[in-house]
């Protein structure tokens, strides 16, 4: 089996109100030097077989058409990395 | 004949039975679809209700969107029908591209519940042209992620194109680009909106009976059509 990773962040245009109140708790926390978090979703596909050509293909297409909204996010594909 | 309407029930739908009921008293005939119906029954036209269908997991709307019966919808759509999505219905018409723009998180992350005062802005698609251009009324709002958002040079095209439908009057509950509360496509068949008509038909049950307008319009316009 291969790992596959789809991370989808929002757009740096959209704003991100989840990653602003985690940026708020840090303060809170005591915690100080960081500028900005943004908040994103991270999927682990496990494929059947081999990271072919054809199957990267597809995972590219579900992350384009289903796992990220064009609109708003956009998405990167690693392979082998969890 | 009367006109029939349905409203399509998902996993997680909340608003489907107010829908019908309110199709009910606009004099038309309330049909029942189902995520998994493989024909649309003949309707006339179609309401995608309010709720959190599948969870809202993944995005709003996104999995709702890949339904069996949103094949149909989306096809039928494109060919004319009146579609309106309410809430979670917009999420699902923007998630299957059928309206541009997204709704997002609202800008203070509260789910926010009152009843507010919108401007209709659009009365000539098939869900709006009874009202009044520029009428005010009063009907609810509950989301959580309702907040419209869209690139400028597409705000500023639906804006030329009058396809603003409906506007926040005062401060918008959710951070919505440009107040919107409510848009349509090209043609006017197609209108989401993030309020509910459906619980404003009448005073013994909302805050006001504006929002029945909304099912006697798609009335109207199918006896005209």
């Amino acid at each position: 089996m291969t790992r596959v990773v789809v991370d989808v962040m929002l757009k740096p245009e959209i704003l991100d109100p989840q990653g602003q109140a985690i940026l708020g708790a840090l303060g809170r926390l005591g915690k100080s030097g960081v500028a900005s978090v943004r908040q994103g979703k991270h999927f682990e596909i496990e494929l059947d077989g081999e990271a072919s050509p054809a199957a990267l293909a597809q995972v590219e297409e579900l992350a384009a058409n289903f796992l990220s909204n064009p609109v708003i996010e956009d998405f990167v594909v690693s392979v082998g990395a969890s | 004949m009367t006109a029939s309407v349905g409203v399509v029930t998902f996993p997680g739908s909340l608003d489907d039975r107010d829908a019908l009921r309110a199709i009910a008293a606009a004099g038309a005939e309330p049909i029942s679809l189902w995520h998994k119906d493989a024909n649309l029954h003949g309707v006339d036209a179609v309401v995608l209700p309010g709720g959190f269908s599948y969870g809202d997991y993944l995005r709003c709307g996104a999995i709702a969107r890949f339904s069996p019966v949103m094949d149909l919808i989306i096809a039928a759509a494109r060919e004319g029908l009146p579609v309106l999505g309410i809430c979670n219905g917009f999420q699902v018409l923007c998630e299957a591209h059928l309206l541009p723009g997204a709704l997002t998180r609202n800008i203070d992350l509260h789910f926010q519940c009152v009843d507010q005062v919108l401007s209709i802005e659009n009365t000539e698609t098939a869900w709006t042209n009874g009202y009044a251009k520029d009428s005010r009324i009063v009907i609810p709002i509950k989301n959580g992620e309702g907040r419209f958002v869209a690139s400028e040079p597409t705000l500023d095209r639906l804006e030329a194109e009058g396809r603003v439908v409906a506007r926040y009057v005062g401060t918008s509950p959710n951070g919505s680009m440009r107040d919107i509360a409510g848009i349509t496509n090209k043609r006017g068949n197609v209108v989401g909106l993030m309020p509910h008509p459906e619980h404003a038909i009448d005073s013994l049950t909302g805050p006001s009976s504006d929002g029945l307008t909304f099912f006697t319009s798609v009335v109207k316009a199918l006896i005209a059509a």
